[in-house]
């Protein structure tokens, strides 16, 4: 039985586990009666796991024989989990009640994969690396296809299924070459071998190890080549949870990418030879890839998804430039840190734009955004702000995030990497501001306004006010990625 | 005598077998089959690994891998069944509303 210390330190996990059941119980029991009321039960839940997280801030502690790590790294993902589930959930009431009459379900699962979340943002041992992916992938495949009666949905999580079923096989085959070169799934031990071994063999073993968990986390995070599942996905699942996808198994996923990276590897005496380069080719692959597709996109969640697969090459130059010694303030790190917290508001922001439209309306094409500025001069304003920092322009959120992470790129030499980094914003305004044109300069068919549901306008104004904040008043942000980061120095 | 080597290499073999049916074959439920097949390549590896180093964690990765997978294949038949109820075929190819 653990003591009162260890509950203490996963409060956030728990309040998130016996929340979701407790929906689901509800939901089992009362069905249709109760579902309205599910929602406000699961936002009661996220906002207790958010002040659970903000009050063990500071904690440092390494739980259940070291396998879970509650250090202030994991609570800054931990902080930003429930954050994107509130919003989440906050979206989702009004398109669910359209759609479908399983509402009270969607919270549970959603509940559930915040909970994921907050796991895999602490695991520091191979074996939990591997369950809280699982589970996170599990619940994203269901929320995926939650419309049943949808074909597009259905189609989208099969898809996501069969791709994520692929490559967490491989992670797991790249695991189980590490626990048989170290003799251990501490990440902490791993690291330990790598660096005591001076064989050639065992080197060179662990890279194609390595590489091969690359693959299973590069499909959260939807590097290319293991993106081509994210346009499907996000295409077909409930726009809700395309919200959710685009930015929550994202965030952590780069989350355990970074723990693995920056804590397994310099133990590696190869690893700046093999490592780097190999990271800066998928960077660049994948943040003109993901902008060359959607310059040619007329769905604006398709256009979305290509955007988020370039947005996560950007983050992945903050990890390429990582250089932890020192004071100077572009680490990398902090850049990945800052980069994600104004990826979450700037993303879900965008597609709460969307979401807007699409409730009242059907709309997802951008032709039909025409002369939206007229129907609904809100959304369309707000339009502008979320791909103003999307494409890293100031004075918004995305362009401190990118401001921290090309940074980092130039004081550690990547002069071509940060020029094609830049040069990939620029290609990204077209495409964003082909959307924008569209909403401003376009004469609409159909001139009746759209009305915005009142959460809704919550959700676009809350996400809004962030993205301005963080961009006039970023001293909070910086301080909280510099304490984050202080554990893996 | 077999040793750890043979054990792996078999192991590579079988993961290879499952990866290139997943590839090929178009049915879900065969490409499911290819991927219990690699994970239970994964599952040979780490059951060798853990003889070799004498050490019981190996095993116990094999457990859980063994329920995740299960847990996995209810997952993605549930979706198969919806997908089936749709349009009266699963084969992936016609799986094609959604251009990708």
């Amino acid at each position: 039985m653990p003591d009162a210390q260890t509950l203490w330190l996963i409060s956030p996990e728990l309040v998130l586990a016996i929340f979701g059941l407790a929906i689901l119980l509800f939901a089992i029991i009362w069905r249709e009666r109760v579902y309205g009321a599910l929602a406000w039960v699961a936002l009661v839940g996220l906002a207790l796991a958010l002040a659970a997280a903000v009050n063990l801030w500071g904690a440092h502690a390494r739980l259940f024989a070291g396998m879970y790590a509650v250090d202030m790294f994991a609570l800054f993902f931990k902080i930003v989990a429930p954050i994107a589930g509130i919003l989440v959930v906050l979206i989702s009431m009004d398109y669910l009640r359209e759609r479908t009459r399983y509402r009270g379900e969607f919270f549970v699962l959603l509940t559930f994969a915040i909970l994921a979340m907050m796991m895999m943002a602490s695991s520091a041992n191979l074996l939990m690396i591997f369950l809280s992916i699982e589970f996170l992938s599990y619940m994203s495949y269901l929320l995926t296809g939650f419309l049943r009666e949808d074909r597009k949905s259905n189609e989208a999580a099969i898809k996501y299924l069969l791709y994520g079923a692929i490559t967490s096989a491989v992670m797991l085959y790249g695991l189980s070459l590490l626990y048989g070169i170290s003799g251990s799934l501490n990440l902490g031990d791993v690291a330990l071998t790598f660096s005591k071994s001076a064989d050639t063999s065992v080197q060179t073993l662990a890279l194609v190890a390595t590489a091969l968990v690359l693959a299973g986390l590069g499909f959260k995070i939807s590097l290319v080549p293991f993106h081509q599942w994210a346009p499907d996905a996000y295409e077909g699942a409930p726009t809700p949870v395309t919200a959710f996808l685009s930015v929550g198994p994202k965030a952590v996923g780069f989350a355990v990418l970074l723990r693995f990276t920056l804590t397994t590897l310099p133990g590696l005496p190869e690893f700046a030879n093999y490592w780097t380069p190999l990271l800066v080719i998928i960077s660049i692959a994948t943040m003109t890839l993901g902008n060359l597709v959607a310059l040619r996109q007329t769905n604006v969640k398709r256009l979305l998804a290509y955007s988020s697969i370039a947005q996560a090459g950007y983050m992945l130059i903050g990890l390429v430039a990582v250089n932890l010694g020192g004071s100077s303030p572009f680490s990398g790190l902090n850049g990945v840190l800052i980069y994600l917290f104004a990826y979450l508001f700037t993303n879900l922001g965008a597609f709460v734009c969307v979401i807007a439209i699409e409730n009242a309306t059907g709309i997802v094409e951008i032709p039909e955004y025409a002369g939206l500025v007229k129907r609904a001069p809100l959304v369309a304003a707000l339009f502008i702000v979320f791909f103003l920092s999307l494409a890293g322009i100031p004075p918004t959120a995305g362009f401190v995030g990118k401001f921290f992470v090309f940074g980092a790129a130039l004081r550690e030499g990547f002069l071509v990497l940060a020029a094609i980094g830049v040069l990939n914003s620029v290609i990204s305004v077209f495409y964003y501001f082909g959307v924008v044109r569209a909403a401003f300069f376009l004469e609409p068919k159909d001139t009746s306004p759209i009305r915005v549901a009142p959460l809704v306008t919550l959700s676009l104004v809350v996400t809004a006010a962030m993205v301005l904040l963080i961009a006039v008043y970023p001293e909070p942000l910086f301080n909280l990625a510099a304490w984050s980061m202080a554990m893996l120095k | 005598m077999l040793t750890v080597n043979h054990l792996i290499f078999l192991s590579a073999i079988l993961f290879s077998i499952g990866a290139v049916g997943v590839l090929v074959r178009r049915n879900p439920l065969i490409m499911f089959m290819s991927i219990e097949l690699m994970l239970n390549a994964v599952n040979l590896a780490f059951v060798a690994f853990a003889r070799y180093l004498q050490n019981l964690d190996g095993q116990v990765f094999v457990f859980l891998i063994l329920t995740v997978a299960a847990a996995e294949v209810a997952v993605g038949l549930a979706i198969i069944v919806a997908l089936f109820r749709q349009r009266e075929t699963i084969d992936v190819d016609e799986a094609s509303i959604l251009k990708g």
